[in-house]
């Protein structure tokens, strides 16, 4: 009885601390932590494959024949710029200000919209310049990693709208932080990969 | 007892500790800054034979572009993640997954033949 009284957890308005479980950390969080570290392996996976087979083709268009580095920087600065805000919101709520909180998430979620939308534009000019996903092995690597990376954004806006919605009916307060925060290491986690992708595929020939 | 006591109290300060020392926003703006500033020279080095009058190798692009990458990576885990100020679990399991995707990856690599002398003979190409 002692014991349960020494080890009762310690209740902070800061995301991801304070919660009554084994570790004295909130599982959900933990669980996204575990989520993104064997994402890494996935994604590691379609880069790898890429890097492999990105020179291999022996017919069709090649990657310095179809990239379009200035339109490509945009993109990523868009998709990091929604990382701010995203961090912006996950501090807006655990000051408790609901409604700058609201705002951040509608602009990291019309930010990642806006990379989605350059995404859907860079394939349809390169399957219109004639890449298409089987014409050769560069084309079936390329879209294969973009595309998972893609879809990720993708689940990420609808994570983010959600939580928007949540908050326009009221029930994403302070007491919920830990939601956003969860969401945001999510985004985040899309935004680092992207680095990767950004600097790997398209930046270096 | 007292054992369990003083480890349930240094969770607690390690606790307070991390809610004290979270980025404010003028922080987060700063970092988003040195990331758009590291992203903008990256983007320069597409327009290097503009600038320099040549055409890089590949290594040189590589060796270049890689600390940048790797840089933006780090900044983006330990700041907007948080992972700097949070408990070490977090890091941990984040590190093991990723040490364990290049690991695997490396193998597979060199399984495949992808560093023979095609691959250096690529790294020395203009």
């Amino acid at each position: 009885m002692t014991d349960t009284a020494i080890h009762a957890p310690v209740i902070h308005h800061e995301p991801g601390h304070g919660h009554d479980t084994s570790t004295g950390l909130s599982n959900p969080k933990l669980a996204m932590w575990v989520f993104l570290g064997s994402d890494c392996l996935l994604f590691g996976g379609l880069i790898s494959t890429y890097l492999l087979l990105r020179h291999r083709s022996v017919a069709g268009l090649g990657p310095s024949d179809v990239f379009d580095i200035p339109f490509t920087s945009v993109s990523s600065f868009v998709l990091l710029m929604s990382s701010l805000t995203m961090a912006l919101a996950v501090a807006a709520i655990v000051r408790g200000d609901v409604h700058r909180n609201r705002i951040w998430l509608g602009t990291t979620a019309l930010l990642g919209a806006v990379f989605i939308g350059g995404q859907a534009y860079e394939f349809t000019t390169f399957y219109r310049e004639g890449l298409g996903y089987t014409t050769n092995i560069f084309g079936s690597a390329f879209y294969t990693l973009t595309g998972f990376h893609g879809v990720h954004v993708s689940v990420g806006i609808i994570m983010l709208l959600s939580l928007l919605v949540m908050s326009l009916k009221g029930n994403l307060g302070p007491e919920r932080a830990e939601a956003v925060e969860i969401v945001g290491l999510y985004w985040h986690f899309v935004d680092i990969v992207w680095i990767l992708i950004f600097t790997i595929v398209y930046l270096i020939p | 007892m007292s054992t369990t006591t003083s480890v349930s109290e240094a969770a607690e300060h390690e606790v307070d500790e991390s809610v004290h020392r979270h980025p404010s926003d003028t922080d987060y703006v700063k970092i988003a800054l040195i990331l758009a500033g590291i992203t903008a020279l990256e983007v320069a080095t597409y327009f290097w034979k503009d600038i320099f009058g040549s055409t890089p190798s590949t290594l040189a692009l590589v060796l270049t572009l890689f600390p940048m990458m790797i840089l933006k990576f780090i900044i983006v885990v330990s700041y907007f993640m948080h992972l700097k100020y949070d408990n070490p679990l977090f890091k941990r399991v984040f590190v093991f997954g990723l040490v364990l995707a290049v690991c695997v990856y490396t193998i597979v690599f060199f399984a495949f033949e992808f560093f023979d002398d095609r691959f250096f003979r690529f790294l020395q190409r203009g």
